[in-house]
Parts: C-alpha cells; structure tokens; sequence
C-alpha cells in the first residue's frame, strides 16, 4: 500500500473571508461543548445541560452576579491591554503578575497611611498615579537588563513576580490586621477611605469607565501615534527598526514603561475597586490569563473583551456548580481548558485546509 | 486488491533491469499534466509536461516564480503534486518522500547547502546512509576518490567542510548524490554562487557526467549558461509549460521572450559621466564581525557624483559591511567624508542614521535583505512609505496622508502591482516588494544611492526598470553604489567597478574596458595586485 497518495495531507490556505472565520470559531465552541458534556457525563453523571444552566445562572444569574462578572472582566481586559504594546514589541512580559502585585501594594499603602489625611478624590488620584509608577518601575528593571545587556526577558520578568511576591509577603508583616492573622484584613473597613466611589448607585462602575478610558488610549497610541508606529517596527524587525534611525533601546525601555504602567494600574483596580484587600494572590494569576486573553485576541481590543468576558463567565459560573453539584471548582477548569483547546486548535483550520485522497484517483 | 499489489509491484520492478534495455530510447523522465496549488488562489505548476531525455543535459528556463523549483521539488519528494504524472525510465511511480526520489536513482542539489560545517567532505557524504555495521571511513574516501576523478571534480574527501570555498561544498553536495548512486541529477541554480571561472569548471564536470549517461536537469535563469551548457531548453512561464526548444537553434533573445512572453529590450542606457565632483571618500574602513574577523579590511575609494561605482565579488566578501558602515548601521574604523556640493566635508563616522540625516546628508539605502531590514513585511505599504520620514513634523501622532499619496505615485510610476496601497507587504511578490523599497529611497532626492543585490529575485521586466531608475539617479547626479552579482550587468551598467575580496579592494576598473575574466581573477583573488594594500 506504501504506493498510494497519502490519506490526507495539508495544504495551507489563502486568502480567507471573515465569515468563515467567524463560522470555524462557532463550530470550534459548539464542539467545544458537546466533547464537555460528554465529559461532564462521565466524570460526575450530572445532566450537562444543568450544569451550563448553573453556569449562566453563577455568572450572570442575577444583578450582582452580572456586576461581578463585569468587574472581574475589565480587570482581566486591562491587564491584557497592558501586555499588549510590549508584545506588539515581541517584548515577552510574563511579569504582569509582578507589576499588578507592585501596584496594588503602594494602593494598599496610601489607603492605610494617608486614608485619613487626604481628601477622598485626592487619595483615589494618589493610589492611582502610584500604582502606575511602581507598575512602571518593575517593567522597566528587565526593560534596562534586556537594552543595555540583551538579557532574557520572559525568564526575568517571570522571576520579577517573585520578588513582588516576597515584597507583598513582608508588607503584609507590617499591615497585620488583627495582629497575628497574617493577612490585612479589609482595608478601612468602616471609613471606606480608598474605596472607588459609586457612580449612580454602582459601586464598580468606576473601574469599568477607567478601564475603557485607558484601552481606548492605549489602542489609540499604539496605532496612531509615532511611538506606537515605532513599536510595530522594532517587534516586526530590530534590523529594519535600526534602518530606519529608530533607537531601538529607547523604544524598548519607553514600551515596558507603559506596559508595566498600565498592569501596576490593574493593581490599583483589584485592590481600590473591589478586594479592598491586599494578598499575595491578588494577581492571582490573571497576569498570566492575560496573556491567552491578548494574544488569543490578536490584539484587537473587541476580541479581547469578548475573551476577557468569556473566561470570566466560566469562572463565575464555576462557583455555582459548586455549590449546585457538589463538584469541586477545579471542574470549570476542565471545562474552560477544553473551551480553550478547541478555541486555539481552530486556529489550524484557519490557516490550512485538509484534503482528502481523490477515491479511486490511483486505481 | 490483489490487482493493486499486482500493479504496485510493476512500479517498483527494479530500474535497472528495464533501464539497461531501454537506454536511449525511453525518457528518463518524463511529466504528464503536473499541478501544484498552495492555497487556493497560488498555482505554482500548472498542467506541466516535460521531458527529460536519457543522456541529455537539459535546462529549465523561467524567471523566479515560474515554478521551477517547486517542479523538481516534486521530483525529488519533497512536495506531491496535486494532479498528474511522473514517469521514470517509462514507468509511472509516485514519489512520497526523498527517499522515494532515491530509490529511483533521482538526486537532488539544492540551492541551499546542507552540509555539517565539521565534517569532512566524506562523512557528510555518507550521512544518512545505512551502510556496514562497520564504518570504514577509509574505504568510502576511496570510494569518494574515485567519483571525483571519475567525472574532473577537484575535491579532498578527507577535508573538513567549513575550510572549503563555496564551489567546493557543491561538489561536495553532487558527490552525495552521485556516491547514492543517482542517474538523474537536478540542480538548482548551481551557478548563482559562483564565480565565471568555477563556473566553466562544473560545466566540464557535467559534461563529463552527459558522457557517462547520466541526465541531467539544470535549473537556471542565467541564458548565456543556458546555451553553453544545455542540448534542450524547456521555458516555464507563470507556472505553465511554455515549451522545449534545442538549445542549437536558440538564442538570448529568443529564450527571454519565451520567458517574459514579450519582446524585451536587454540593452542597459548607460551615459557618459558628467559633472564629476567628489562625493563620498573612504578612508582606510575596516570592521570586525562579532567572532573578531576582520570582514571589511582597510578600504579606501572615491565616489564622485554622476557616476555608478558597481562593487563585484563573492558574496559574503565585505559588501554588507562596506554599504552598512557608509549608512551608519556598522561599527568601523577609518574615515568616512561626505563632501557636499559647496565643498564642506562632514564626517560621517560614529553617526546614526538619524544624525547623518541631521546633517542634511541625503542618503538613500536599498539594503540586501529587503524585507528584514529595508520593509516592514507585516505593514502595508503607505507605512513603509513612512518609514523613513514618520518622524518628520512635531506631532505626537503620525501623519499618513503624504505617505498614502507617495505610495500610490510610486504604485503608478513604477507599475507595482498590487491590490492598493493598503496591501501587506508580505503579500507582494519579489520585484514588486522591490519597486516598492528603491521607490521609497529614490522619493528622498538622494545624493548618495546605495544599493546592494537591487534585482536578485527579480524577473526580467523589473531587472531592466531597475537598472533605469539607478541610471535615472546617476543622471541627475547621485552618486550611485550597487553591488551586484551578474558580471555581465555591472560591466554594462557601471562606470566604475570595485572588487572585493575578502574584506580587501582588490581594485578598481574602469567597466567600459574592462572583462569578466579580470573581474573573475580579482574576485578569487589571484588577480592584480591589491590597490589600496599597505
């Protein structure tokens, strides 16, 4: 048989038209859920089709569920629009953890120091230039190490969220409340000083606005300005960046700037808009999620809501199987895990097509 | 399915017992109505029969993109064609794999080498193979010995690969096909990495090689080579089979205007210099790469305006560093002046190209790799427009409404087809990609062009425009340098003509006097003193 035309075989496609794109997407979220529900059927013999109805129901069964899901997703949507003008750099930050952590600690900072001092407005402006700075500065340390000396950046942003980790571990010494309970506590339980104020009764629409604010400046920067347009050319080609008289360490150190600014910013978000606490595992890996978030969404900003949405819901809906089914949390994961499998793995069929041996060709 | 194991086995029924019989008289191989398609839109081969025939040294003609490559790649197994059939020695096979193309005595030499740089020229030679349980490295230097007597090569088999010239890592990758024992020899464009005389040299061997029955397919777009060395002359065109001629009855003319499929006027307009001022002077420029080689070694040369100084040597012999240090993008010692027209020099040495663009220096680069370092291939074309002048102006955001303008003038001007100005560079072809990046640099007013390999990979039509737009510029009184490959161009084309070799001038000759062959002899280094030697 070894002289037949092989059974199949890939070739890569052309062009290719928005819906059909949009069509293999639906088709990879419909198989997406059919493969969990069989899944779901094997593994804890529940009806799936209860289990995606507790889903919806967690995640946006009711006005605070729906709110929670909003909130948690603006925060996944800014961290990601903050890794996304280093990777339009081919800058790898993996240390968003790091600048979100860096960020929500100087936020928990000026809540506990100045929260009385300051006038409310003026300490919310405070927290938030500040978690920008430090955010800024724990993206620019690896920015320095990698222009000056090339060194690797994801294996230095990546040990970056380390330090942060043991930062927050010895602030968190300082900040004990009550003494000896080894976590902070809520932050100015009873004053609310540093709390993101309510706009019209909403007590997280304040984060929601600042969050579009700065996607929409930061979406806005990086496709009409200079310094956007010199970051697409130093992460297409270092070469061609240098052609053209760019100072390519200059853009890099500018780039992880205000990338790490705008993660230390999420910072502030987690922790002055909805912890109002500060822990080791207030990124809680977000800064990673992220990244699926930006690049999955090939930086489109609209996708990178829906994403940024999509995950949030399966994460919101996981509490309610829960407690529904009895089911340990970590079974969302599974089910957002295949989600994502299919989600990714389409990718293939949008960039190649499968052909088929002819029938009776070689006969 | 008995029938079809009957049939499969017909197919592999060894070569060697039909192929003695029919010698001569079957074509060794032979293409029916082969296709190839990638994506849906690309048609690399389009219903191509061809033939080769038994003991003949055949050449396939076409320009880049016309397919060539691809066709033989499927001959060799490395691709499956969509639709058709391959015939060897007037059996139908189906070739799946490399190892396919092998088992019907089919060898391949690419275009690329594939050579381990540390080992000697026999061990690569039988890397892969299974051979013995026990390796006699001795006996397959014999073995290799003998190829190489056998057909004129001149080759140690015990010599390590990396301290061989390029002419020397060929022979080596046609021994390993001849040494697996290959009838049917491809080769892909030999001849691009070589100097005229290796040149004449390989020709003799595949002469020898025609002698000893092999067939052979030679790949090329050089026609002069073409005539000398091929009996037919098969001329792909777009993808498709344009047709087979005996190369007696051609000639240059012919063969290119079955290749572009129109007349085409391969004379060069070149003028008489005027108004010579001296424009750009070298001064002792040396740099070191970054494993310490001195890759560009104390050269010195006046560039005068009005004049194209063509640079000529192997690849790999400075030429990069020469043009890059002149840009500014190349760390050097010496002295590099710009003299402008009042007579004022400025010295250009440890400058960017920002700051030599500050100085009001107007320089114009059409670098080697194109499109990692003149283009951003991911961008569209109003923003490789910009690439060069998005700084200009004080605005914090970009300007693309000039550029947008730029790009569609150098659209029309310079015929660059393409969908519109919002197209992904990436998506144009070679000569298109080209027009697009000389466009931009000649946009500047320069007056100093530089431009290295401009036309490599470009067909014929967009070779010539090329040509006449760096006339164009020596014309109104740039000082044009091109480095270039084609011997017989830069004789035509330049005034003036700097060899390189190994990182030294080897001199400079006036083009209108002198020939190939000097040019050939400097280039190896065996030519006329070194002028500019301390």
């Amino acid at each position: 048989m070894q002289n037949k035309e092989p059974v199949f075989r890939m070739t890569k496609r052309g062009q290719i038209s928005f819906r059909k794109i949009a069509l293999i997407h639906f088709m990879a979220l419909v198989l997406a859920l059919i493969v969990c529900a069989v899944v779901i059927v094997m593994v804890t013999h529940v009806n799936p089709l209860g289990v995606y109805s507790a889903i919806y129901q967690g995640a946006v069964g009711n006005a605070r569920r729906f709110w929670v899901t909003v909130r948690e997703t603006v925060v996944l949507l800014l961290i990601a629009v903050g890794l996304t003008p280093a990777f339009r750099m081919r800058f790898w930050n993996v240390g968003a953890e790091g600048q979100i952590l860096m960020g929500g600690m100087v936020s928990a900072a000026l809540m506990i120091y100045c929260g009385e001092k300051l006038p409310g407005l003026v300490l919310i402006a405070a927290m938030l230039a500040a978690s920008l700075l430090a955010g800024m500065v724990w993206g620019l340390i690896p920015a320095y190490f990698k222009a000056k000396y090339n060194t690797n950046e994801t294996l230095f942003t990546l040990m970056m969220n380390y330090v942060a980790m043991q930062l927050v571990t010895f602030a968190i010494c300082f900040w004990e409340n009550p003494k000896g309970s080894n976590s902070v506590g809520i932050i100015n339980k009873n004053t609310n000083y540093g709390w993101f104020p309510s706009i019209g009764g909403n007590q997280y629409l304040l984060s929601v606005i600042l969050v579009f604010a700065v996607t929409i400046a930061v979406f806005w920067y990086l496709r009409r300005s200079k310094q956007g347009f010199e970051i697409a050319v130093v992460g297409s080609s270092q070469n061609t960046a240098r052609y053209a008289g760019i100072d390519v360490k200059r853009v890099i150190l500018r780039t992880m700037a205000i990338s790490g600014a705008v993660c230390g910013l999420a910072g502030c978000v987690i922790v002055g808009g909805s912890s109002h606490t500060l822990s080791t595992s207030t990124a809680n890996g977000r800064g990673f999620t992220a990244i699926i978030v930006a690049w999955m969404s090939g930086f489109n900003p609209l996708f990178m809501l829906l994403i940024s949405g999509l995950l949030i819901f399966m994460q919101q809906g996981a509490i309610q199987i829960a407690t529904q089914f009895k089911l340990n949390e970590n079974f969302s994961d599974i089910i957002t895990g295949i989600i994502l499998f299919f989600l990714i793995g389409c990718e293939f069929f949008i960039n190649y097509k499968i052909e088929f041996r002819k029938k009776g060709e070689e006969a | 399915m008995q029938a079809l194991l009957c049939y499969n086995s017909a197919i592999y029924a060894p070569a060697f017992t039909f192929g003695g019989y029919y010698m001569g008289e079957t074509n060794a191989i032979e293409l029916r109505n082969v296709t190839k398609r990638f994506g849906s839109k690309v048609v690399a081969n389009d219903h191509v029969s061809l033939t080769l025939r038994q003991g003949e040294i055949l050449s396939i003609l076409g320009e880049n993109g016309s397919g060539k490559t691809t066709l033989m790649n499927m001959l060799s197994g490395i691709y499956y064609p969509d639709e058709g059939h391959i015939l060897v020695n007037g059996k139908e096979v189906t070739i799946r794999s490399p190892k396919d193309a092998f088992a019907l005595k089919i060898g391949m030499v690419h275009q690329h080498f594939k050579l381990i740089p540390i080992f000697t020229a026999a061990e690569n030679i039988i890397l892969g193979l299974e051979g013995e349980g026990r390796l006699n490295m001795k006996k397959v230097e014999a073995d290799v010995k003998h190829l190489v007597d056998r057909y004129g090569f001149q080759l140690d088999p015990a010599e390590k690969v990396y301290a061989m010239s390029v002419s020397q890592k060929q022979t080596v990758e046609i021994i390993k096909v001849l040494y697996r024992g290959a009838d049917i020899l491809i080769l892909d464009e030999p001849t691009a990495v070589l100097t005229p005389q290796e040149t004449e040299k390989l020709f003799d061997v595949l002469r020898n090689m025609r002698e000893d029955g092999k067939s052979i397919i030679i790949i090329t777009h050089k026609l002069n080579e073409v005539l000398e060395i091929s009996d037919r002359v098969s001329v792909l065109r777009k993808g498709k089979y344009i047709g087979t001629v005996e190369t007696a009855k051609a000639s240059v003319e012919s063969l290119t205007e079955m290749m572009v499929g129109q007349k085409v006027d391969l004379d060069i307009h070149r003028t008489e210099p005027t108004g010579e001022k001296d424009r750009l002077v070298l001064e002792g420029v040396s740099c070191v790469n970054a494993e310490g080689l001195r890759v560009l070694d104390n050269v010195s040369f006046t560039l005068k305006s009005g004049e194209i100084l063509g640079i000529a040597g192997i690849s790999g012999n400075g030429q990069k560093e020469l043009l890059e240090s002149i840009a500014g993008l190349q760390e050097h010692e010496g002295r590099i002046l710009y003299l402008d027209d009042d007579g004022s020099a400025k010295d250009l040495k440890g400058m960017s190209p920002t700051e030599i663009e500050a100085l009001g220096v107007r320089l114009a680069f059409v670098p080697e790799d194109r499109l990692g370092m003149g283009l951003v291939a991911d961008m569209d074309l109003t923003d490789n427009v910009m690439l060069r002048s998005y700084r200009n102006g004080s605005s914090f955001t970009t300007d693309r409404k000039a550029p947008k303008e730029l790009a569609e003038q150098i659209v029309n001007d310079l015929e660059v087809v393409t969908p519109g100005v919002g197209t992904r560079i990436v998506n144009l072809s070679g000569g298109n990609v080209q027009k697009v990046l000389v466009g931009r640099e000649i946009a500047g007013k320069p007056k100093v062009m530089m431009a290295a390999y401009p036309v490599r990979g470009l067909d014929i039509n967009s070779s010539y425009l090329i040509y006449n737009l760096l006339s164009r510029q020596k014309e109104s009184g740039a000082a044009v340098i091109c480095v270039g490959e084609d011997l017989d161009v830069l004789l035509a084309l330049c005034d003036r003509i700097l060899v390189l070799q190994g990182g030294r001038a080897a001199g400079i000759v006036e083009a209108r006097t002198a020939s190939k062959e000097e040019l050939g002899l400097m280039m190896t280094g065996s030519g006329k003193e070194a002028l500019h030697a301390e």
